[in-house]
């Protein structure tokens, strides 16, 4: 990596930017806030008879307020068959929601904690400081007070899921970074996650780095009963 | 449009010395879920049937070669940082050295183009002389197809209400 390579992206335009506070603001209505975490609590779109029964209301209301998410850049929509029938008969694809890939991020007064991860990843690389930064993410992790792993993991974001015996993270808490500095993200997140489950004195699981589009890069497998 | 890489590493030993022994082990797994992931075009192979032949070239029994060709900026993502492949890129240090130059390198081809070695050599080399332009770039400083390309439609785009 060449020294003139440090050029350190802007802050994203979400961050503390006014539009960030406008569309958090639509949270503001119960209806939209229950619809809006329904949604963004399922691993599949949802439609809107679905949203609406979860929220406890109307399928017409819950309609508008779910527009009024899109809107906003919260949700966003497509089209799918809901019924496993095809051909005709089956009627027209329905419409369906999911929670928007584009993060929302406010903080008053303005801060920016990305462009110093980014400049702090740079120097990991520039000083080939891999093994370091692992330790000192492993030491982090170890610092965690939690009563259990899934709290631990919830708290911190990760939105785990079960998945037959594994454990698998819906989200990626460090998402921008990972962007741009995948391979030192993942490792880090590897070992803040290895620190969390010595903290937790838990050796039921073990993690790993098993990445999949759109997820985060650890799961915990199992480890077998002796 | 298809998106060509060529990527190099310097070995710290002899592909054929135990240092590297689980890095070779390795390349007949992630091979196969190279060219079994969505979007995958074409790889540079020395042998259809043996995995851990790597590739012969002229610039160095230690440099390691990997060029392949894939549909989008996505796919080739997805392989290289959202597979299992990631987990040998995290353990690189364990069997390369590290790099002070950029070591992979990008650019669009026609579709049905196979590109030559020494073509992506070269760009190599004008990326590391000038930095990343729209004939050789990274993940990081990418540049999109100069001609437009036509819109794939994604899996929830393109059908109206």
């Amino acid at each position: 990596m060449s020294s003139d390579d440090l050029d350190v992206p802007g802050a994203p335009d979400t961050a503390g930017a006014p539009d960030a506070l406008a569309a958090l603001s639509v949270l503001r209505d119960p209806v939209r806030r229950a619809l809006y975490d329904y949604v963004a609590g399922q691993r599949n779109e949802v439609g809107r008879d679905e949203a609406a029964r979860a929220a406890g209301v109307g399928r017409t209301l819950a309609a508008f307020h779910l527009d009024k998410l899109v809107e906003a850049g919260l949700l966003e929509t497509g089209f799918r068959r809901l019924t496993d029938r095809t051909g005709p008969g089956s009627g027209r694809p329905a419409k369906v929601y999911r929670r928007s890939p584009g993060e929302h991020q406010v903080s008053l007064p303005p801060r920016d904690y990305r462009t110093l991860a980014l400049v702090l990843a740079e120097a990991v690389d520039a000083l080939g400081g891999e093994e370091a930064a692992e330790a000192a993410a492993r030491r982090v992790g170890e610092r965690a007070r939690a009563s259990g792993l899934r709290e631990a993991l919830e708290e911190r974001g990760y939105e785990p899921y079960h998945d037959g015996d594994v454990i698998r993270l819906r989200n990626c808490p460090f998402h921008v970074i990972a962007q741009e500095r995948p391979v030192l993200t993942c490792a880090l997140n590897l070992a803040l996650c290895e620190g969390l489950l010595s903290a937790l004195g838990d050796d039921h699981v073990t993690p790993r780095l098993d990445p999949r589009p759109g997820e985060c890069c650890v799961s915990f497998s199992k480890n077998n009963e002796h | 449009m298809h998106l060509a890489q060529l990527n190099v590493a310097h070995l710290r030993a002899p592909v054929d010395s135990p240092e590297i022994a689980q890095f070779v082990a390795a390349l007949g797994p992630v091979n196969a879920i190279s060219d079994a992931s969505p979007g995958f075009v074409w790889r540079l192979k020395e042998d259809e049937d043996d995995p851990t032949a790597t590739v012969r070239h002229d610039h160095g029994d230690l440099l390691l070669i990997n060029f392949s060709v894939w549909e989008s900026r996505e796919s080739l993502w997805n392989f290289v940082y959202r597979s299992p492949h990631l987990e040998y890129l995290r353990r690189r240090r364990e069997w390369f050295l590290r790099a002070a130059e950029p070591y992979s390198v990008m650019w669009w081809i026609p579709e049905g183009h196979i590109p030559t070695l020494d073509d992506g050599m070269s760009r190599l080399r004008t990326l590391r002389e000038n930095g990343p332009c729209p004939d050789a770039f990274t993940f990081t400083d990418f540049h999109e197809p100069q001609a437009p390309r036509p819109q794939r439609e994604g899996n929830l785009a393109g059908r109206p209400a």
